[in-house]
Parts: structure tokens; sequence; C-alpha cells
């Protein structure tokens, strides 16, 4: 597993520390593991990023660390109090906001909300008031203040619900998906504020779950890819990025056919491939031991009788990284 | 904007400032969504008068008007307890909000308090209504040196039904669907084991001794017993309102001790969260 140390990050005093940490769920005829034995160490101060596609355990791990789950076994602190027996101390230190949050109560207008849940934290109203209205004016919904919830767009509820993570200023922020279904303007303004939020203050911490590969490399100081519940890889992005560099990375664009993502698999010197429908057209993208084995790529698409209409040598991104470690993309199906 | 120390604020001003807090969409609603007017005012009124007029019909005896009367005002309370506070968790759950209270430093009894005051006006609305419709209509009489003592027999009710709602908001935590079942079968049942429409005693010993154990059995049966001359004695009003004393604390320790079960219980299994991967 590639590790790296975020050279920034207090690596002294750690925001989040889990031991073995594994959380099964029981259903009536089975058993799921989501998370198993996961060691993770974030620094106080640090972005984190936990990449993963879906099923592979983020959301567990992200539960299980604001004290909604217990573990099965091993353990987990979060601001050096542990989340099992220490969970009531927490709870004051640490805030969620997740994509698509609908939490809440539609009668109210997006100020009163707020307030509801600042008191919920025992903050003083003058003070929360004031709190809110400036986190409105820095994600540009001063004008929605006295709008009710249920006239709000997705953006806008959205950008209420991080001024509702942020207002408390919790020690750690765990965003799960914050930017899932945004449009480019509104996730732009979500990261913005986040980004400044961390800046205010070089001691706080967020925890952000994303399936965009842009954003954790844009965002995060540190990454952690996980799969099948267990961390497959954890550093920067750049160092990750450059465990792909030896690699030839190529997007190809074939017209609809017959499928062949398989049969690339199946080519020798070809360590990773991915799929996309984008536009009526299958957008491939391979990554390949060296440029030998690009030929070998064509004749098995030619002889499948696909039409190449496009291809481009790039450099290797985050997504590449992820798909060599996990095998698929972000958004494919596991087989 | 200078950067922010973590504060940790007390108990007690976190228990206080979210029972304000929770209490304000409820008070909210009853201001912006005025329907409620309509359909928790209008439509049950219709149900306890529509008894009146079959005990009238039947040429029972005066003071059974009454009797429904004053059952119709507290269904009001014994509904609002059931389904705006005890059940109030498998919506929160719904959408999300659960989490959130589950993430904060408050406690359920401050949410769940917050809940009920927040919705006391409109209930104290709609059972003066219905007492007061009631009364009206149907010429109904109450013994005058019965109102003090039977008023403080409904607070102390009203308190041990707030306490059973958290007891039973408990079981929300925990179960779903099956939790919602539940509320949905003990509310014709309760209303009738409580005697809503009718004399406790005429259940017998047994029956409504078991059934004392709904704060409302002894509470309604000792106000009539203060305000309805003629009332068949169940047990004597003092002692039935010295049990329902009793009974909020009893209650009040076994919905906190429950909240605190149910919570550990349900993220062990999971039950908190709305989604999980």
């Amino acid at each position: 597993m590639a590790r790296t140390h975020h050279p920034s990050s207090d690596t002294s005093r750690l925001a989040v520390e889990t031991r073995r940490l594994t959380r099964v769920y029981k259903t009536r005829r089975e058993l799921t593991t989501a998370l198993q034995d996961v060691d993770l160490e974030v620094g106080e101060g640090e972005l984190f990023g936990v990449l993963g596609p879906n099923g592979a355990g983020k959301t567990t791990l992200i539960k299980i660390l604001v004290t909604l789950l217990l573990p099965t076994s091993g353990q987990a602190f979060v601001d050096g109090l542990d989340v099992v027996t220490d969970y009531k101390r927490l709870r004051s230190r640490i805030g969620m906001v997740s994509g698509g949050e609908q939490a809440g109560y539609g009668i109210l207008k997006v100020r009163e909300q707020l307030w509801m849940f600042s008191q919920f934290y025992g903050m003083d109203s003058t003070a929360a008031r004031k709190r809110i209205d400036e986190l409105l004016e820095r994600l540009g919904l001063s004008d929605a203040a006295n709008k009710q919830i249920t006239g709000l767009s997705s953006g806008m509820r959205q950008k209420m619900n991080l001024v509702r993570g942020l207002m408390t200023d919790p020690r750690v922020l765990f965003l799960d998906e914050p930017t899932v279904a945004l449009d480019v303007s509104a996730a732009r303004d979500v990261r913005s504020e986040v980004r400044r939020w961390m800046r205010e203050d070089p001691t706080r911490t967020v925890i952000l779950t994303t399936h965009y590969m842009q954003e954790a490399d844009e965002l995060c100081d540190r990454v952690a890819i996980v799969n099948r519940g267990r961390i497959v890889a954890e550093g920067t992005p750049r160092a990750l990025k450059q465990s792909v560099d030896d690699d030839v990375i190529v997007d190809l664009q074939l017209d609809p056919g017959t499928p062949v993502l398989d049969r690339l698999r199946a080519i020798e010197g070809v360590g990773a491939a991915s799929v996309r429908e984008e536009d009526g057209v299958d957008r491939f993208s391979l990554m390949l031991a060296d440029d030998g084995v690009l030929p070998r790529v064509m004749t098995t698409v030619e002889g499948a009788g696909r039409h190449v209409s496009g291809l481009v040598r790039r450099q290797p991104t985050l997504e590449d990284a992820f798909v060599k470690l996990v095998g698929r993309s972000m958004t494919e199906e596991e087989a | 904007m200078s950067t922010a120390q973590h504060v940790q604020h007390s108990p007690l001003r976190i228990f206080l400032k979210t029972i304000a807090a929770r209490a304000y969409p409820r008070v909210m609603a009853a201001n912006r969504q005025k329907t409620w007017v309509f359909f928790d005012m209008a439509f049950p009124m219709v149900g306890a008068l529509a008894m009146v007029l079959v005990y009238q019909g039947l040429h029972a005896p005066r003071q059974y008007l009454g009797f429904v009367v004053m059952g119709g005002a507290m269904l009001a309370f014994w509904q609002n307890v059931l389904w705006s506070m005890a059940a109030q968790f498998s919506w929160d759950r719904g959408n999300g909000t659960l989490e959130l209270y589950v993430i904060s430093p408050t406690t359920f009894e401050g949410v769940l308090l917050g809940m009920a005051l927040g919705s006391m006006f409109t209930v104290t609305l709609r059972a003066g209504a219905i007492l007061l419709l009631g009364s009206l209509l149907f010429g109904i009489t109450y013994t005058a040196a019965g109102t003090l003592p039977a008023i403080g027999v409904f607070l102390l009710t009203l308190a041990a039904l707030y306490c059973l709602g958290m007891l039973l908001a408990s079981l929300f935590l925990f179960y779903g669907r099956e939790a919602w079942h539940l509320s949905n079968a003990m509310q014709e049942p309760i209303n009738f084991l409580s005697g809503l429409y009718f004399p406790v005693n005429a259940l017998g010993a047994y029956v409504g001794g078991a059934a004392s154990l709904v704060p409302m059995t002894l509470g309604l049966d000792a106000m009539r017993q203060l305000l309805l001359p003629g009332t068949p004695v169940f047990i004597p009003a003092g002692t039935e309102a010295l049990l329902v004393a009793v009974q909020i604390p009893v209650f009040a320790v076994l919905a906190g001790i429950s909240l605190r079960y149910m919570e550990i219980r349900a993220r062990r299994d999971g039950k908190l969260v709305t989604r999980w991967e």
C-alpha cells in the first residue's frame, strides 16, 4: 500500500486515528463486511480525502467517526476522543454535511433553520445569528436568508447545509459527497468556502468523501483510496499520480458497437482499462505498460469491428491512479 | 472573521436551548400553515360531538355527555403524544434530521420536550375548543369547586403523558415501521381502555387497573370526579392524582434509560443512518 505523510500536517496531534477498524453489517441471511482492519492517521489541519467506488465503505467510515455507528471491532479516535466511549464529549467538536441532504423542516426559513441547529450546540443566539449571516454572505446566500427552505434549489440547499456544518466551528468537519449533483458554479463555491474555512484556523481538519477525482485532486492534502472495505492506497494526490507516471495513458474514443472492455483488459501490457459513455460514444481510458502495447490495442478494437473516432495520449490523473489500484473507475459497477 | 475556539457548553444550557429551538418549527408551522385549524380542530370535534349525540339518543345520564366532552379534549393530548412526539423520530430518520440530532451534543429528551411544547398551543386550542363548544352546545355543567384541583390533575396528567411519549419515542430510535405499527395499534385500544367516552369503572378492576398504566386513564377519571357530580368512582380522585404524580418520575427515568439503551443498540445495528455503504 502506498503511504506518504503530508508535510504541512501536524502529525504530532492526530485529528483522526483508526486502528484495525472493522464494521460488519448483519442482515437476516448474511454478513456484509463494510470496513475491514482500516488503519488511518489524519493530522490536525489536514484536508483528507476518502475515495472509493460505491459500496467501498466510505460512508460507513464517516458514520463511525461521527458516532452514528459503532465499529464491530477496532478503535477510532477523533480529536483524541474515542468514538465509542467518549462520544458525548466528542459530539460538540464535530460536524457533518452530506450531499443531497434533506434534513430539517421545510416550513422554516433558511436563517431560522440554521439558528435552530445552532441551539443544539448551545450557541448564544446573537452570536449564532451573526455567524450565520457572515457565512450566508460568503456563500452568496444572503438574499435567500428569509426564503422558506422548500423553495430552495438543490445548490442553495447544499450551501445552506454547508453553513450548518461550519457555523459551530467544529474541530473536525466531515463532508460526505458535499458537491454531489451540484452544478459547476455551486460546487466551486462549496469547495472555495471549505478551503477558506480551513485557512482561517490551521488546526481545523476536514475529512472529505467524494466521487469527483478532480475535486479530491484540487482540494485534498492527502487521500486514501478505499476498496471493498480496505484502504488500498494512501498519500498525496501528487504521490498517487506519480505511481502511474511510468505508464502510458491513452484515451480512446470508439463509436458504439460490440463491448470490448474485457478484451482490452486481457491484452498483455494493459495495466488498467475503464470506459464511460458520453455523447453517444464510448470513451476508454487505457493504462499501457509502454507504447509498444498500442498496436495490439488497435488490432483488438478493429477485430471487434469497432471504429476509432479519437485517440489521445495524456498526462496521468488521480483517476488513473485510482483505476490502477482498484481495477475499475469510480462510476463503474463491480463485476 | 476571527479564529473560533472550541467551546463546550453546559448540558443544562444545551438542554434548555434545544427545547426552545425544537419548539420553534412547530410554532412556525401553526403560524404559517393555517390548515391545522380545520384538520386538527374541526375534524376531531365532529368525532367527539357525534359520541355525545349517541349518548343523548340513548338517554344516558347527563354526566355521560360531560365524560365524552372531557375525553374528546384529552384525546387531543394523547394523539399529540403518540403522533407528534413518539412517532416524530420516524419522520426525522427518513429525511436525515435524526442523524443531525444524534451527532450534536444535545439530548433526545430536549428534542422531544421541544416537540411537545411546540405543539402545545395548537393542541390546547383544539382541546379547549372541544371542551367549550361541547359544554355550551349540550349544556354541561361543572362543579366550580373542583376546577382548581382538576387543573392540577390535568397538569400532572400532561407531564406523565409526555414522559410516556418519550418512552415510546425511544422505540422509534431502533425500530422503524414496526414502531409505527405499534403506535397505530395502540391508538384505538388505549382510547378504549382509558375510558375516553365512558367511566373507567365500567371496565372492571382488572382491566381498569391495567389501563391505569396509561396516565390518561387515572387523570381523566380524577378530573371527571372533581368536575362532574355523580361520576362513578373507580379509585378516589386524590389517590388517582397521587398515582399519576408517581408515574411522572417513573416514566421519566424509564424514558432516559430506554433512550440511552436504544441509541446504543441503534448505533450498533446501524438503525440511525438513512443509508450505508
